[in-house]
Formats: C-alpha cells, structure tokens, sequence
C-alpha cells in the first residue's frame, strides 16, 4: 500500500497487538457476536463516510453508501479471505458502493473537458505564461479558505475525469483497479487521469501564481 | 531564451527544431508521454529524450511543476479533516446499519 503518510491513506502500519484484535473481531463477527459487530461499525463507519463523502459530495448519499457497504461487509465476511487488511477490504467495498451510487445518480460518462486542456500553438508549442513564482501547496493550505477553494475547484472537473482523478491519486488505487472497478480499459483509465490532473492544474493555476482568487 | 527573436519567429524557429532534430519531441508529443514519465514508465531511450525537452523547453518545464504541485495540492486538500463530512457520525446511522444487516450473521 502507498508510502506516503497521510490522514487519507489507508496505512499498512498495523502492529501485531492491532494485528490479532483484529482477528479477534473476525473471527466474532463470523460467529454472530452482536457486541463485535457494534465495534466493527463504530470503529470504521467514520473513516467510511469520509471516504464516501470525497466521492459522492453529497451527505445523505454518502450515509446511504456507508450504510449499504457495512450491511455487505457484515453479511459476507465469511468471504473475507485476510489476504489484506480488513480495512483494505472494507476501503474497496466502500469505494464500490459509492461507484454504484454514482452510477445510478449521473451517467459517468464523456463529459466535457477540452476547454481545461493546455493550449498549443501551430508549431505544436505549449503556450505557457512565464512562472514568475510558483506557491507550494502547503503555503496555500495554510490558510483554510483556500482549502475549501482547493476542494471546490476539484468539484468542478467534469465527473467522469473527477472520479478517476479521486480513486488514484486520493483514494490511491491503482490503474487496473481502477479500470475494475469503472468497467473501462486501464488505457482508459490513463487518458482520463492525465486530463484530469492536466485540468486540475488549469483549475488551481491562479492559487499556485498567488494571484488572488 | 527568445534571443533577440520575435516571440511568434522563435516559436516558428523552435517547432521546427523540435519537429525535425534528432532525439526532440514536441510538446504536444511531451504532453502524450506525460503520465508514464511520471510513473516510470518510460523506457530509458524515451525517458532522455524525454527529459532533453524538460531542459530545452521553459513552457513545458514549467507547466510539468505547476501540474506536480496541482496534483499535490489536491491530495493535501483532502488530508485535512475539513474535507470530510461536516459533523461527527449520527448514532441513528450506527443503529441503523446494525439493525439492517439481518440475514445470516454468519455469511
């Protein structure tokens, strides 16, 4: 699982003492021990929602996923294999049910997204203004209206490029998973994520010369 | 980098250049090769060529830094806990993911 550390990342850190609760809850959610599966509900439908939220944006879909991911994860966890971590498994049931959520609410389909694409002249040059500075991220971020503008800029990339751009670089799937779990070609996958960043940075490009939003 | 040249004679001059010499690309081409150069992905010929432009070219250098640091400003976006739900777990979720689950507790 991914390296860097953050809040948003699921964390292969797990020691064994955390390890062998784990199997513990288990190994009691399969024998229909109703105390572990109050635990198991409130120990992951927090970090569930938020994951939830990041893709649906929308809090009463993001409840009802949650809802409908646990209900699965509690019903088939004689399915659970340990091959990951439980919360691996529980990240990809979540990330599937808000998919389907998705799905159901808007197609994901060819939205448009070329007025966000980088400008070329004839000679099949980049048109790029002169960076005279560039501000890093965490300058930005450390103040917290920009935060909720990063977030809102990243609301406005047309969702088919949006969702692609949130499973691999937010929720860190990778590109076959990707494709898996959006019924489209890893090729696919690859085009869509780099106009999406590629968009992204024309989103975010007056935060990033510090020129005011 | 314009050397004295008109900027739209330089970029005329500059196309060509990249169009038609050995070992260059151009940036429509650098914008296609993009991904699987931050990924890894290229093979080592590619890879330098690849990197010749990054060194020859100021618009695409400068683009690539503002698309990295777009891409981690996004993700830093998301580490806060600001960017999740606005309010703590509603315990009638809980109660009502518990209650639904029904069937066979044991899979």
């Amino acid at each position: 699982m991914p390296e860097r550390q953050s809040g948003v990342l699921l964390r292969d850190d797990q020691t064994s003492s955390e390890g062998s609760l784990e199997e513990e809850m288990i190994a009691g959610l399969r024998a229909g021990d109703e105390a572990q599966a109050t635990r198991f509900v409130r120990a992951n439908i927090g970090w569930m929602r938020a994951v939830a939220f990041r893709l649906l944006r929308d809090d009463g879909l993001a409840d009802d996923c949650v809802q409908d991911a646990l209900i699965k994860a509690l019903r088939n966890i004689a399915k659970f294999e340990g091959r990951s971590k439980l919360k691996t498994w529980l990240h990809r049931i979540t990330v599937n049910e808000a998919l389907m959520k998705l799905r159901s609410r808007k197609r994901l389909e060819e939205d448009l997204i070329d007025p966000l694409m980088p400008d070329f002249d004839e000679n099949a040059c980049r048109i790029e203004a002169p960076w005279t500075r560039r501000i890093s991220a965490e300058e930005i971020l450390s103040q917290a209206q920009q935060r909720q503008l990063v977030l809102s800029k990243i609301g406005e990339l047309p969702e088919s490029y949006r969702i692609v751009l949130m499973l691999r670089d937010i929720e860190e799937l990778d590109t076959a998973e990707v494709a898996e779990a959006l019924g489209i070609t890893e090729g696919n996958v690859k085009v869509r994520l780099h106009r999406a960043r590629a968009a992204l940075k024309k989103l975010l490009e007056p935060l990033l010369r510090g020129e005011t939003p | 980098m314009t050397a004295g040249l008109g900027s739209r004679a330089w970029r005329v001059m500059k196309g060509a250049m990249l169009r038609n010499l050995p070992l260059m690309i151009t940036c429509r081409e650098f914008e296609d090769f993009l991904l699987d150069y931050l990924e890894g992905n290229l093979p080592p010929r590619q890879r330098r060529i690849f990197e010749v432009h990054i060194a020859i070219c100021r618009e695409c250098r400068e683009y690539l830094a503002a698309y990295r640091e777009a891409i981690e400003l996004g993700r830093q976006a998301f580490e806060d806990p600001a960017a999740g739900p606005p309010e703590a777990v509603p315990e009638d979720l809980i109660t009502a993911v518990l209650e639904a689950r029904g069937g066979d507790p044991k899979g």
